[in-house]
């Protein structure tokens, strides 16, 4: 009977940021038969609540993580096991269990977001996991490459996934000539450049969306396939109260509103999301920025590109998430996709799908890219 | 990539980043001038504990001006180029000193635009050291922050870190109003990530330090870090606090106290001034007279006592509230 036998269930990392999170409630109970991919636990950190999954399965023998109670990353918080191993066996494991040491300087090291110099100006980035396939992940608007944070780990364990924060996002370059589909999609093409990205699987998030279609279509050969989550592009209509609102909100309390219209479930919207974000907003020139993208990829309140059909003839497979209660971009749009692209409109879910329905959206990407 | 930045050198950063954004900011007061590339007399120490060190290199004397030690004349000289088109910012070494030039900033600075009709405009820092801690004794280590808030006409900001020290600056250099800038002394070595662009942080918007259900905490500038040790210590106990960082005094968010103070229904106000007319008694009193019905205990104010500041660093050591005596007025609150 060897310790390989016994699964930890640690407390989980979600995003570069993230150091602690705290018990809110167990979904499964002690005894229980476990499989790949069950929710076990509530999780909540500062940022957004999540469940944490399972990656092995066996009995639920034993949960150390108390409700209410705050762990660091890693800490043990429950072991699963096969029947076969015995209650003795369980306490010698957890009597010996020593938590993961707090080395914050390797840490840091290892999960630092990384900076590079394009033709643009310094743009962030982030890369987890090594070797399988490529994939870039693209942000909306005015986001940052935190939107992924439950989607880029659990990927990562296969495959090269790097993360980019667009120009005027994030902490990337505050400066941005060229707000069309066609100059932010030539920025990609700069940014794999610059990382000797030959091709890569490009999964876009609402505008991101809308400019991994512009560069499966004007560089396909750069692109394996695309993956459109709650995605620009594909129609006319875009909730301009939404983005409008988002630009001029100055405070707190201006602002939340305007996020909750983001989630089907708005309670997710907690204090550091909302913190991070006014962050990010108030540094100099973003205003300026996202009113200059706005004014140009939604002139006039409408999506001024349809690239659905373009995309679609690129021959680059497509790949379309999108939640039914989306209220920055319907559904509906996706219907445009149908008969050409693997179309998935999934209940529960707002604009943020990739959130919502993390474990959902991680299983259709990783089905999907080559 | 973290960019962990003390408040010192956030604030050296804000100051740099203004003057270079704009060519009418200037610094002024006594020993701020020195540093890197300064020459002969020029090269003092930038600032009695450097916060200024390197800036007359980059901008020269004419917009890093050394001033006679007479507070007196600066602050006013300050405070009247401000009415002229440029944007002072003028350091007053220790905020103690305040009592010689407070004609020129309370009767003065802070009156312009009410008493002109709105056609003139003041947009003068004063920053300064506030706060005990530091063993400099009963003249250099007051909090004087309830003196401040109390006038109108003046903003008042008391950063608890160097994120919005650097944010709350800019946004004091780019504000058309005379801002009381408090560094607290104890904090220029405290450090945290801060992007290394320009960014403001509006006045009157609190931060949330840190959520909970259970009781408010509410309070600014180093006293924070004590509140939230305390809090750390409450959670043992299963006591979940929150705790505000108001940020800006004058103006004050108190929407966001009552909102906490009506979900936690207990509230501790920590203060590191004397007691009476206190930024602690404000907030009480507002509370009470904005969610009296939301409290489920009487409110507690941990304060200095009423006293001037105690050179012996063992009383001292008393008088500044510490995390275990806010701790403890919590525990009372949940009674």
């Amino acid at each position: 009977m060897s310790d390989s036998q016994i699964k930890m269930i640690v407390m989980p990392k979600w995003g570069l940021s993230m150091s602690e999170g705290k018990v809110v409630k167990w979904l499964a109970k002690e005894g229980a038969k476990i499989n790949v991919g069950d929710e076990l636990l509530e999780v909540e950190t500062e940022k957004i609540a999540s469940a944490v999954e399972a990656t092995d399965s066996g009995t639920l023998r034993r949960i150390v993580g108390e409700v209410d109670t705050v762990y660091p990353v890693k800490q043990l918080l429950a072991v699963i096991a096969d029947d076969s191993v015995s209650d003795s066996e369980i306490d010698a494991f957890l009597a010996s269990y020593v938590p993961p040491a707090v080395d914050e300087e390797g840490e840091a090291e290892k999960d630092a977001y990384e900076y590079i110099d394009l033709p643009i100006g310094t743009v962030r980035y982030a890369k987890y996991g090594d070797g399988g396939k490529t994939l870039l992940f693209i942000h909306g608007f005015g986001g940052d490459l935190d939107n992924w944070l439950f989607n880029v780990n659990t990927l990562a364990e296969n495959h090269t996934v790097y993360a980019v924060d667009l120009p005027g996002h994030g902490r990337s370059v505050k400066s941005l000539t060229d707000a069309s589909l066609a100059g932010l999609s030539k920025f990609v093409l700069e940014f794999m450049d610059a990382l000797s990205i030959d091709s890569a699987n490009l999964v876009g998030h609402s505008l991101g969306g809308a400019i991994a279609m512009k560069t499966a279509i004007t560089a396909p050969k750069r692109v394996k396939t695309i993956t459109l989550i709650g995605s620009a592009g594909l129609g006319n209509e875009i909730n301009m109260g939404y983005i409008d609102g988002f630009i001029g909100s100055e405070s707190r309390r201006e602002i939340k509103p305007f996020l909750e219209e983001l989630f089907f479930d708005r309670s997710l919207v907690g204090r550091q999301m909302i913190d991070d974000i006014l962050k990010s907003k108030r540094l100099d020139n973003v205003t300026d920025v996202l009113r200059h993208l706005a004014d140009t990829v939604f002139k006039g309140g409408h999506q001024a590109e349809k690239l659905g059909d373009a995309a679609a003839a690129s021959g680059v497979p497509i790949l379309a998430i999108h939640g039914t209660d989306d209220h920055i971009i319907p559904a509906a749009h996706t219907e445009t996709l149908k008969g050409k692209a693997s179309v998935h409109v999934m209940g529960d879910a707002g604009h943020m799908v990739q959130m919502e329905k993390s474990k959902e959206t991680n299983k259709l990407i990783s089905d999907h890219i080559h | 990539m973290a960019r962990i930045l003390s408040m010192k050198d956030a604030i050296n950063e804000a100051l740099d980043l203004e003057m270079r954004r704009d060519p009418t900011v200037i610094i002024m007061g006594e020993d701020i001038a020195g540093g890197a590339g300064a020459q002969g007399e020029e090269d003092a120490w930038g600032g009695v504990l450097g916060v200024t060190k390197g800036l007359i290199g980059k901008y020269g004397a004419k917009r890093v001006m050394d001033t006679p030690l007479s507070e007196s004349a600066y602050i006013g000289a300050a405070v009247g180029a401000a009415a002229c088109g440029l944007r002072p910012v003028a350091e007053l070494m220790f905020l103690d000193f305040m009592g010689v030039c407070f004609d020129q900033i309370f009767n003065q600075a802070a009156k312009f635009k009410y008493m002109f009709g709105g056609k003139a405009q003041t947009p003068v820092v004063i920053r300064g050291m506030v706060g005990g801690g530091f063993r400099a004794a009963a003249q250099h280590s007051q909090m004087l922050t309830p003196l401040f808030t109390h006038i109108p006409g003046l903003k008042v900001v008391c950063p608890s870190n160097a994120y919005d020290a650097k944010g709350l600056l800019i946004q004091s250099i780019r504000d058309n109003d005379p801002v009381i800038f408090c560094e607290h002394k104890n904090l220029y070595t405290h450090a945290v990530d801060v992007p290394a662009e320009s960014y403001t942080i509006p006045f009157g918007e609190a931060a949330i330090s840190r959520e909970g259900k259970s009781a408010t905490i509410v309070t600014y500038g180093l006293m924070v870090h004590r509140a939230l040790e305390a809090a750390e210590t409450l959670a043992k106990e299963k006591i979940d606090v929150e705790v505000i960082d108001l940020r800006t005094l004058s103006p004050i968010d108190i929407d966001t106290v009552v909102e906490s103070v009506e979900k936690t229904g207990r509230l501790v106000a920590v203060d590191e001034a004397n007691p009476r007319c206190s930024i602690a008694s404000d907030v009480i009193a507002s509370v009470m007279e904005h969610a009296f019905k939301a409290m489920k205990s009487a409110p507690r104010a941990v304060t200095a006592p009423h006293t001037p500041v105690p050179f012996s660093p063992t009383l001292e050591d008393l008088y500044i509230p510490s995390a275990a005596a806010i701790a403890e007025a919590v525990r009372g609150t949940m009674k």
